[in-house]
C-alpha cells in the first residue's frame, strides 16, 4: 500500500480547539494530505483505530472512556503525542480538581441552578468520572508534547515536518507557549 | 582594581562583595533566575540560577564571585537541570496558564519557554489551595505561588510591614498572611506597597484590570526573558 | 569601589532570641500554644503573629491546638518498625480508644508517630510528654494505658520505666580513659590557646559529626574573626543528634556530660568566647534537668561563670536550649536560625558561622563527641590521640549499632576498623546490608563489608543499622524517603518537591504498581537533588535510594512490568463515582 504516515487523532477532555488548530495550517494541509493518511479521527469518522504511525491526543483524562481510548491509542500508535494544555497538565477541565467529585456532581445534577428532576445519572452507557482530571502522561507513555492552548498551527506543522523527515523536533522560541 | 571571572568563556569584571549574579547582571549577561530580584537581598531558594563555579555547582545569586574563576552557565547540562527544576514547580502547584491573567507576563512561564520545557512530565500534585479575594485591590491565588518569598522580602525589607510569612514545612510549606483572620483584606497591605507588585508569577494580581493586553502580544510572547528582562523591569506594562 | 557583601540571610528578628524557648515552655505547660499566648508574644517581642505561627508550624513538637494531657509519640524509624512498634502503637490506640494522629474526644491523650528518638538499641520506644520509655511490650503499654485513664501525673508513674541503660558494649580511646572535671580547662590555664590549638592540630582531630572539618582550623578561624567587644564569640554544641538509628550522643550526654562542658569551656578560652549554648534535641528533653545540675556543679567548682580557674577575663556561661522536633536543625546554620527565633531553614554560605554565626557573632559549632575528644586531647600528652586510627582519621569513632544483631548498643572503635569486624563483634548474622551514617548515609552490600570506618572510606556520624536477609530493603529505603519528605524544610525547590516525588515513586513500586520508567524518574530526581539542593539534607537524601538501585536486585524484582505503568491506581480513581452513582457493572471498573 502507500507509504504515507498513518495518523489517528482524538479529543478526550478537551474542546476540539487543538483539532481546529491542526486544520489552521492553511494551504499546508494540501502538502500534509500528500504525506499522511488519516485513521480514526473526528475528521474521518472512522470509529476503530488501526495500526498507526502517529497518534495525536487532545485533552486530558477525566473519565473511564478517556482511559480506554487513550490506551487503545497507545497500543496502536508507534508515536503518541500529547497535544495542547489539557493533554499536558489537565488544563481548564482540571480546575474541577479543586472540588471533590461528589461536590461537582451535586452541583451539576442535584442542587445547581435550574436543575429539574435532580438525579445523578447512573446509566451504564455513561462513562464514570475519575476522582480527578489527569494529564495523559500519567496514564500512558507519551513520546512528544506540543504545548499551547491550542498549540499554534506552526508548532504542529514544525512537529509534523520534523517527524516526516526523521529530524529531531526543535521548536523556535515563539512556538512554545502555554496559553 | 577590578577582579574578573569568566562566564562561559567571557571575561566578567566584579567588585569585592558582588555575587556571580550581581556581576553577570552588571555586565549584561543573563543567568536564568526566578527568586532573585536585585532590589532585594538574594535568597537562593529556587535554584534555577545554579551554575558551575570551577566545576562545583552553586547558586549564582548567593555565591560570591571569585577572582580567576571559571563559571559555566549556558550549557546543555545546566539547562536540563533548570528545566527539571521548573517542571517540579509546575507540578507542585496548579499552574493552568490559559486561565491566568499573568500568562505572557509570568516569569515562571517565561523561564520554562526559555529552557525549552514542553511539558511538566512528572506526576501532578493538584494540591487543594484556596484563593483569597478579600482585599479591595488584590487577589491572591495560592495555587500559583512558587515560594520565591519576594513578597515576604519586599513587605519586610521595603515596606517595613511583614505582611507575608511562610508556614508549614517541606511540601506543606506555603505563603501565609499576617492579619487577625489570616485574610489579605485584614492585613496592612496597601496598593502602593512594593510587596503588592513584586510577584513574578500570577499569585498576587491586581483587581479591576484584566486582559488589558491580548494573549500573544504580551511581554514574553514577543521576546525571550534573556532579552526582555524580569517582570519587575516592566512593572508599568505588565499589569 | 568596594561593596559590602549583601547577606542573603533572613535578618535576626527583633527579640527573636529565646522565642523557641518560650514556645517550648508554653507547649509543655499548656499542651499547645494558644492564640492569646501568641498575641502576648507579638506584643512582648515585636514579632508578627504570622512569623510566630510560621515558627510553630516548623517544629513537630509545637502545636496551635491542644494535643491532650498525655502526648504519646512512638519512635518510628526503620529499626523500631522491625522491632514491632506499629503493632504496639495500634494496640495502645485500641486500648485507649484514641485514634492515631488525633486527640481523644475528652482531650486526655493523643497518640502519634515521630521521627527516631535515639533509642534504636532498646526499642520499641516512645515519648510521653517528652520523657522516653524504652523496651516497650504489650504489658507495659497496658499499664501505661491504665495510668492515662486514671489521669495519674507522670511523676507518679513507676520511675524504672524511664530508666535508660547506657548500653555501652565496647569502650575505646575516649570512653575507657578517665577525665577529671576540669582537666581541659586546667590544661589551658597552664599553657596557652596557641599551644592548645597546636595540640589539636597535631592530634589531627576532625569534626565527629561526619563531615570531618579540622577542629583546630575551625577554632582558629573563629579566634581570628574580628569582634567589636572582647570575647564576643560563641561556642555551640550541636546536640541535635537526629540521624535515624543514632543514639551515641544521648549516651555521652547521660554519662559523659562533664567532659563535654570541659571541652566547650576549653574552646571558649581558646577562641575568646563568653557564651556557650548546647542545642539539645527536643527528643532528649528528659536530659535537661541532669545536664543543668551538672552545669550548676561546675559553676560551684569555679569551672564556669566569671573568672574561671581564677583567671581575670575568662568568663564563660553555658545555657541549654531545647529543639522541638526538626531534623534539619542538626544542620549547623539551621540550628543558628532556630536559636535566633526563626524557622530552621539552612543559611546560604558564605558567610560561615566561624565569622558570622549566632546573632552575627563568630561561632564555633561542634558536636558532642568532638568537644569531648578536644577536652581529652588537651589534657593529655602529644601523640595520645594519633596512637589510634589512620593517617587521615586519627582517634576513635563511637558507633550506634542497631538492627539485626545480638548486642545492639554503643561501640567505640579505632578509625580504620573494617565493617565485617564490627558486624562479627555485635553478633550480626546473614547480613544483607548495613546502612551507615543514618538515612542520609549509604546502604552497603556484603561485597563492601571489607571497607573501613574512616573519613577517607566510609564516613559516618555514628549511625550503623544492620539488616539481615529477611528484611525488605525497599521498605527500608521507603522509610528513609518518608523521613526526608517529612523533615525537608521546604525552602529550596529540588528538596521540597524532590523528596515528595521520591517518596511517591518508591511507594508506587512498593505497592506493586511500578515499572522501569519509575526508576528513570527516581534517578533523574535524585541526581537533581544531589546537584542543586541548597543544603546537605537535599543533597544526601537520595543516597540510600541510589545504593538500593545500584547494588541490590530487590527493586527489579518488585517491578510490575517493563512497560509504562500509570501514575495512579485507575480503578481506585473511579471509586467516588461508583459511590455517587451506585454502579458496580463491568463498565464501572478499569
Amino acid at each position: 500500500m502507500s507509504n504515507k504516515l498513518r495518523v489517528a487523532t482524538c479529543s478526550l477532555a478537551g474542546c476540539f480547539g487543538c483539532h481546529m488548530s491542526l486544520l489552521d495550517i492553511d494551504d499546508k494541509i494540501i502538502a500534509l494530505a500528500d504525506k499522511v493518511e488519516f485513521d480514526r479521527t473526528p475528521l474521518t469518522d472512522i470509529k476503530r483505530i488501526g495500526r498507526c504511525d502517529l497518534g495525536l491526543v487532545e485533552g486530558g483524562v477525566c473519565n473511564a472512556e478517556n482511559v480506554e481510548v487513550l490506551r487503545e491509542f497507545r497500543r496502536h500508535c508507534t508515536t503518541l503525542v500529547a497535544v495542547g494544555a489539557c493533554a499536558i497538565n489537565g488544563g481548564i477541565p482540571a480546575l474541577r480538581n479543586h472540588y471533590p467529585l461528589q461536590a461537582c456532581l451535586d452541583e451539576a445534577y442535584l442542587h445547581g441552578l435550574g436543575v429539574e428532576h435532580p438525579q445523578i445519572p447512573n446509566d451504564p452507557e455513561l462513562p464514570l468520572l475519575l476522582n480527578k482530571v489527569h494529564p495523559i502522561h500519567e496514564v500512558v507513555r507519551i513520546d512528544h508534547f506540543l504545548p499551547g492552548c491550542p498549540p499554534s498551527a506552526e508548532t504542529i506543522w514544525t512537529f509534523l515536518e520534523a517527524l516526516l523527515s526523521g529530524q529531531p523536533v526543535e521548536f523556535t522560541y515563539r512556538q512554545i507557549h502555554y496559553d | 582594581m577590578l577582579k574578573h571571572f569568566t562566564l562561559d568563556g567571557k571575561r566578567i569584571p566584579f567588585a569585592e562583595g558582588q555575587t556571580i549574579m550581581d556581576a553577570a547582571m552588571a555586565a549584561g549577561e543573563y543567568i536564568p533566575h526566578l527568586c532573585h530580584n536585585p532590589e532585594f537581598a538574594p535568597h537562593g531558594s529556587c535554584r534555577v540560577c545554579t551554575v558551575k563555579l570551577n566545576g562545583r555547582r552553586v547558586a549564582a545569586c548567593t555565591a560570591p564571585a571569585l577572582d580567576g574563576a571559571e563559571v559555566e552557565n549556558d550549557t546543555d547540562e545546566l539547562r536540563d537541570e533548570r528545566r527539571t527544576l521548573l517542571q517540579l514547580l509546575f507540578i507542585e502547584g496548579n499552574h493552568i496558564c490559559p486561565a491566568c491573567d499573568k500568562s505572557g507576563n509570568c516569569q515562571l512561564q517565561a523561564l520554562a519557554y526559555y529552557c525549552g520545557m514542553t511539558a511538566p512530565e512528572f506526576t501532578h500534585r493538584y494540591p487543594l489551595r484556596p484563593l483569597d479575594a478579600s482585599h479591595p485591590d488584590f487577589v491572591i491565588d495560592f495555587n500559583r505561588c512558587i515560594l520565591c518569598e519576594l513578597c515576604v522580602r519586599a513587605s519586610r525589607d521595603a515596606d517595613g510591614k511583614s505582611v507575608f510569612a511562610i508556614h508549614g514545612r517541606g511540601i506543606q510549606a506555603h505563603l501565609a498572611i499576617d492579619s487577625p483572620s489570616g485574610k489579605l483584606g485584614d492585613s496592612k497591605l496597601h496598593k502602593e506597597d512594593r510587596a503588592a507588585s513584586v510577584c513574578p508569577v500570577g499569585a498576587i494580581l491586581p483587581k479591576h484590570t484584566g486582559y488589558a493586553v491580548p494573549i500573544g502580544e504580551r511581554l514574553y510572547d514577543r521576546k525571550p526573558i534573556s532579552v526582555a528582562g524580569d517582570v519587575s523591569d516592566h512593572r508599568k506594562d505588565s499589569s | 569601589m568596594v561593596h559590602e557583601p549583601r547577606s542573603s540571610n533572613t535578618p535576626v528578628p527583633p527579640r527573636g532570641e529565646g522565642l523557641l524557648r518560650s514556645l517550648v515552655a508554653e507547649q509543655y505547660r499548656a499542651g499547645f500554644i494558644s492564640a492569646a499566648r501568641i498575641q502576648a508574644l507579638t506584643a512582648e517581642r515585636g514579632l508578627t503573629r504570622a512569623h510566630i505561627e510560621g515558627v510553630i508550624d516548623f517544629y513537630s513538637f509545637l502545636h496551635l491546638e491542644d494535643v491532650g494531657r498525655f502526648r504519646i509519640l512512638f519512635s518510628d524509624n526503620i529499626i523500631e518498625r522491625m522491632q514491632g512498634n506499629r503493632a504496639l502503637a495500634e494496640h495502645l490506640c485500641r486500648r485507649l480508644g484514641s485514634p492515631l494522629g488525633e486527640v481523644r474526644a475528652d482531650g486526655r491523650v493523643s497518640i502519634d508517630y515521630t521521627s527516631c528518638i535515639g533509642m534504636s538499641d532498646q526499642g520499641p520506644s516512645l515519648l510521653v510528654n517528652g520523657h522516653a520509655i524504652p523496651s516497650l511490650d504489650v504489658e507495659t503499654l497496658d499499664r501505661i494505658a491504665s495510668r492515662v485513664e486514671a489521669n495519674t501525673p507522670l511523676t507518679e508513674w513507676p520511675q524504672e520505666w524511664f530508666e535508660i541503660p547506657l548500653n555501652i558494649r565496647k569502650k575505646g580511646l575516649l570512653l575507657a580513659n578517665e577525665h577529671g572535671d576540669g582537666d581541659a580547662v586546667n590544661a589551658l590555664l597552664s599553657s596557652s590557646p596557641t599551644a592548645i590549638l597546636a595540640k589539636l592540630e597535631g592530634a589531627g582531630l576532625r569534626g565527629r559529626g561526619g563531615a570531618g572539618f579540622a577542629t583546630a582550623a575551625k577554632w582558629r578561624l573563629c579566634r581570628d574573626a574580628p569582634v567589636t567587644q572582647p570575647n564576643q564569640r560563641v561556642v555551640i554544641c550541636n546536640a541535635d543528634e537526629g540521624e535515624p538509628g543514632t543514639f551515641k550522643d544521648r549516651v555521652l550526654l547521660q554519662g559523659y556530660a562533664e567532659r563535654l562542658f570541659d571541652g566547650m569551656t576549653l574552646c571558649a578560652g581558646v577562641i575568646g568566647a563568653d557564651r556557650g549554648i548546647v542545642y539539645l534535641r527536643g527528643e532528649y528533653r528528659y536530659l535537661l534537668a541532669p545536664l543543668q545540675a551538672s552545669l550548676e556543679r561546675r559553676r560551684r567548682a569555679g569551672l564556669l561563670g566569671r573568672r574561671i580557674g581564677g583567671r581575670a577575663g575568662f568568663d564563660f556561661e553555658i545555657e541549654i536550649e531545647l529543639g522541638a522536633g526538626a531534623y534539619i536543625c542538626g544542620e549547623e546554620s539551621s540550628l543558628i536560625e532556630s536559636l535566633e527565633g526563626k524557622r530552621g531553614n539552612p543559611r546560604n554560605r558564605p558567610p560561615f558561622p566561624v565569622t558570622r554565626g549566632y546573632l552575627g557573632r563568630p561561632t564555633v559549632i561542634n558536636n558532642v563527641a568532638t568537644f569531648i575528644a578536644a577536652a581529652m586531647i588537651a589534657a593529655r600528652e602529644e601523640g595520645w590521640f594519633r596512637g589510634e586510627g589512620t593517617e587521615q582519621s586519627s582517634g576513635s569513632k563511637l558507633l550506634s549499632i542497631a538492627g539485626d544483631c545480638d548486642h545492639p548498643g554503643v561501640y567505640e572503635y579505632p578509625f580504620g576498623t573494617p565493617i565485617d569486624q564490627i558486624l562479627e563483634a555485635c553478633g550480626a548474622r546473614q547480613t544483607q546490608a548495613v546502612q551507615i551514617a543514618g538515612a542520609a548515609g549509604h546502604l552497603l552490600p556484603p561485597a563492601q563489608f571489607d571497607r573501613t570506618i574512616a573519613f577517607e572510606d566510609v564516613a559516618t556520624g555514628g549511625s550503623f543499622m544492620i539488616f539481615n536477609e529477611s528484611r525488605d530493603l525497599l521498605e527500608v529505603v521507603r522509610n528513609f524517603a518518608d523521613f526526608f519528605a517529612h523533615e525537608s524544610c521546604g525552602f529550596c525547590t529540588p528538596c521540597r518537591v524532590g523528596t515528595t516525588l521520591i517518596q511517591q515513586n518508591l511507594t508506587k513500586i512498593g505497592d506493586g504498581r511500578g515499572s522501569r520508567w519509575d526508576l528513570e524518574t527516581l534517578r533523574r530526581i535524585g541526581a537533581l537533588m544531589r546537584n542543586t539542593s541548597q543544603c546537605g539534607l537535599g543533597a544526601t537524601a537520595p543516597s540510600a535510594m541510589f545504593d538500593l538501585l545500584d547494588h541490590f536486585e530487590v527493586v527489579d524484582k518488585r517491578l510490575h512490568s517493563d512497560e509504562f505503568e500509570p501514575a495512579f491506581d485507575l480503578d481506585a480513581a473511579l471509586q467516588e463515582a461508583r459511590q455517587a452513582t451506585g454502579r458496580d457493572d463491568p463498565g464501572a471498573h478499569l
